[in-house]
């Protein structure tokens, strides 16, 4: 045991000296999802916010309903243009997200032909996306309305009364659905971008943070002080064990730092801080597995750190650590679940949509097995390098 | 260091040592054994099998046949408190750049079962021999090339080994390093230690062992002392004589002497042929100034174990 311990004080006492750690372990998976969080704050639930124009040449009941629709949502707000081409401008400008504008007559016309005009700021696509899709809705609702009631009127009844529809309007807006699909699987449990982006990045880059264990093995056995240590009063599985508990300190920190600081700076939500404390664990065994393997399978240090990195950067991104792999098509979904940071993802997601511990444990379980069986392929490689 | 006393008794037999990568036989049937004070080298060109040899002498790497003895114990990969025993020096700097002299130290000896005090004033110990003391806390990439191969050395003597183990030491060092490190095995041996010192350099051979074992192909061509190892290729010391006066007469009277094989004269004086010049000497000088010749000058020149090489193997050592 002694000699464990001497050896991973060692390794970390190295690890600690090499500025590159730090940068690769904390600096830029913290800067990235930094940067991310922020360039994607406003796509976020209750955070978004836009300024939008309305161009009301109606000025009917249907059109007020529309404007008061607008003026009900608290990420809105709302000023008026006297014409479609001032609303025009105003987006141009980027001083709204977009422009309503609606048409003289739109009232009157609801029963048919009737359409609300979105112009669109072309430097808030997200902006302009919702404008649409509100007017769209609008539109929807309306079209619905007038069939629910011509149906319930008969086919006698003909074109409803603009106030008539208004008012139906109105009240289909403010009346509670009598059913709803309630969607709650891990799929559906939303994560901030600020979260999504600290765990992402959490998960990416620990799989970088702990590929220098079988590369300072090759390293080592490159410069001759494997030999030395060989030649000491120690077991060859001494050395691998020590190298084995310094790696596993460097990732646990790192990711344990990530999720700290993301939580106090980014206001990132990570959940059930034990669930968080199991992927956590089990996230950096399965990297240490992966690169394990993979490393042993180089014969220089150069080698094994491009094996390493290249295993992490695809899997990462098929694990979908910068992208949600679930908004993909199904098949790169199905695909995901050959990579341990899709499993991580997975559990990292159903935490911050409010799992708990208990709840991720099929996402820990799938995430040791990598460990297990990765590291064990990968303890049997390396331990060659210290068999001779 | 504190000096150990000096023992006869064998720290370190091997015999029949066999390894081959694949086709390749790199050693066959190689044995030796060393006592305690005794410097043994193992002389032979790069590729004859020396490194392999010394691998398995410590452990480093698995025999196909064959037995290592270390103070009477039996050695191999698997053995792990009798490596405790072994002090070795590789030939590459294998040294951790990126620590300091103190930490390197301080991080094998731990390896070693040291702790405490006794790690502290034995590490404090070897950076004096080594005369790294003033620059142990600096980073090791910062030492010169010189100040790395002390440390190098140093790190072999920590566990106080009763068998030292140098592979190389001196290659690529600069003449000053060089003859420091050659000091330091010369100390090494007086303290008591038995050293097993691989090299290729013949003169380091002739300086600081007391046996050398000639290797080549990976076979153990031959076994001795220098003079044991000349004696057994047949080589002779030659004795020039630079002389005037009457050269015919003293050719007579040195070829009479016992211990002389051959003479023969020249414009400028004569030249002998004797097993053991340095003893005949006296009697050749007297015999020529009694023959009525008058000696200018005088020139010894001992067969050296590259000659004996030469001999063995058909090939000079630096082929």
């Amino acid at each position: 045991m002694r000699g464990i311990l001497t050896v991973a004080a060692k390794d970390l006492r190295q690890r600690m000296r090499d500025r590159s750690a730090y940068v690769i372990a904390f600096l830029v998976p913290f800067g990235l999802a930094l940067i991310f969080s922020l360039t994607l704050a406003n796509v976020e639930e209750g955070s978004f916010t836009a300024t939008y124009a309305v161009v009301n040449r109606d000025g009917g009941q249907v059109a007020g309903s529309f404007v008061r629709l607008l003026e009900g949502l608290d990420f809105v707000k709302l000023r008026t243009a006297p014409t479609a081409a001032a609303a025009e401008r105003l987006a141009d400008d980027g001083d709204v997200s977009a422009a309503f504008v609606i048409p003289a007559g739109f009232s009157a016309s609801a029963g048919g032909g009737g359409r609300i005009d979105v112009i669109t700021n072309p430097d808030s696509s997200i902006g302009g996306v919702v404008a649409r899709s509100l007017a769209t809705s609008f539109a929807s609702d309306l079209n619905a309305i007038q069939v629910s009631v011509a149906v319930a009127l008969g086919d006698h009844a003909g074109t409803p009364d603009p106030a008539e529809l208004a008012a139906l309007v109105e009240r289909a807006r403010t009346t509670a659905p009598t059913a709803t699909l309630q969607q709650d699987t891990a799929e559906s449990r939303l994560f901030s971008s600020t979260t999504f982006y600290a765990a992402g990045m959490a998960v990416f880059f620990v799989f970088f943070t702990v590929e220098f264990g079988v590369r300072s093995l090759l390293a080592e056995r490159e410069s001759g002080t494997l030999a030395r240590l060989l030649v000491a009063p120690i077991r060859p599985g001494a050395i691998l064990a020590g190298k084995s508990i310094a790696t596993f300190v460097v990732g646990l920190v790192s990711m344990t730092a990530l999720v700290v600081a993301s939580t106090l700076l980014l206001g990132a939500d990570w959940g059930d801080p034990v669930g968080v404390a199991l992927l956590v664990v089990s996230g950096v065994l399965a990297a240490m597995g992966l690169t394990a393997l993979v490393s042993s399978l180089a014969k220089t240090p150069a080698q094994a750190g491009g094996y390493a990195s290249t295993a992490a950067v695809v899997l990462g991104l098929l694990g979908g650590t910068f992208f949600p792999v679930s908004q993909g098509p199904a098949f790169l979904a199905n695909l995901s679940l050959i990579a341990p940071q899709a499993w991580l993802m997975r559990g990292f997601q159903e935490l911050a949509g409010g799992g708990t511990a208990a709840e991720i444990l099929p996402s820990v379980g799938a995430v040791l097995a990598f460990a297990v069986v990765l590291g064990g392929l990968g303890a049997v490689r390396a331990g060659r390098l210290t068999a001779r | 260091m504190q000096p150990s006393p000096r023992r006869s008794e064998t720290i370190l037999a091997c015999e029949g040592l066999r390894r081959s990568f694949g086709d390749l036989v790199a050693v066959d049937g190689v044995g030796f054994h060393i006592a305690a004070g005794e410097t043994y080298g193992l002389l032979g060109p790069n590729g004859a099998g020396k490194t392999t040899t010394i691998s398995m002498v410590c452990g480093l790497l698995a025999r196909d046949a064959g037995e290592v003895l270390l103070e009477g114990r039996p050695l191999d990969t698997r053995t792990i408190a009798v490596k405790a025993s072994i002090g070795y020096v590789p030939q590459e700097l294998a040294l951790y750049p990126d620590l300091t002299g103190l930490e390197n130290l301080r991080f094998f000896g731990k390896l070693y079962g040291l702790a405490g005090h006794e790690l502290e004033s034995r590490v404090d110990e070897v950076l004096e021999v080594i005369d790294l003391t003033e620059r142990a806390g600096d980073r090791v990439e910062h030492y010169s090339g010189g100040m790395q191969r002390r440390l190098n050395i140093g790190l072999g003597l920590l566990n106080r080994p009763s068998l030292l183990v140098l592979d190389e030491p001196t290659v690529g060092v600069d003449p000053q390093s060089r003859n420091a490190i050659l000091s330091s095995v010369e100390r090494f041996r007086e303290q008591g230690l038995a050293v097993l010192y691989t090299t290729h350099y013949m003169e380091e051979a002739e300086r600081l062992c007391d046996r050398v074992g000639i290797i080549d192909h990976g076979r153990l061509r031959a076994e001795g002392t220098r003079r044991e190892l000349v004696a057994m290729v047949g080589e002779r010391d030659r004795v020039g004589l630079s002389a005037t006066g009457e050269l015919e007469a003293a050719e007579a009277a040195v070829r009479a002497l016992s211990g002389v094989d051959d003479v023969s004269r020249h414009e400028g004086g004569l030249d002998v042929v004797a097993r053991e010049a340095h003893r005949v000497l006296p009697a050749v000088l007297a015999a020529v100034a009694g023959a009525g010749g008058h000696v200018t000058s005088v020139e010894i020149a001992e067969p050296n174990l590259e000659a004996v090489f030469l001999h063995l193997t058909g090939r000079a050592l630096r082929e």
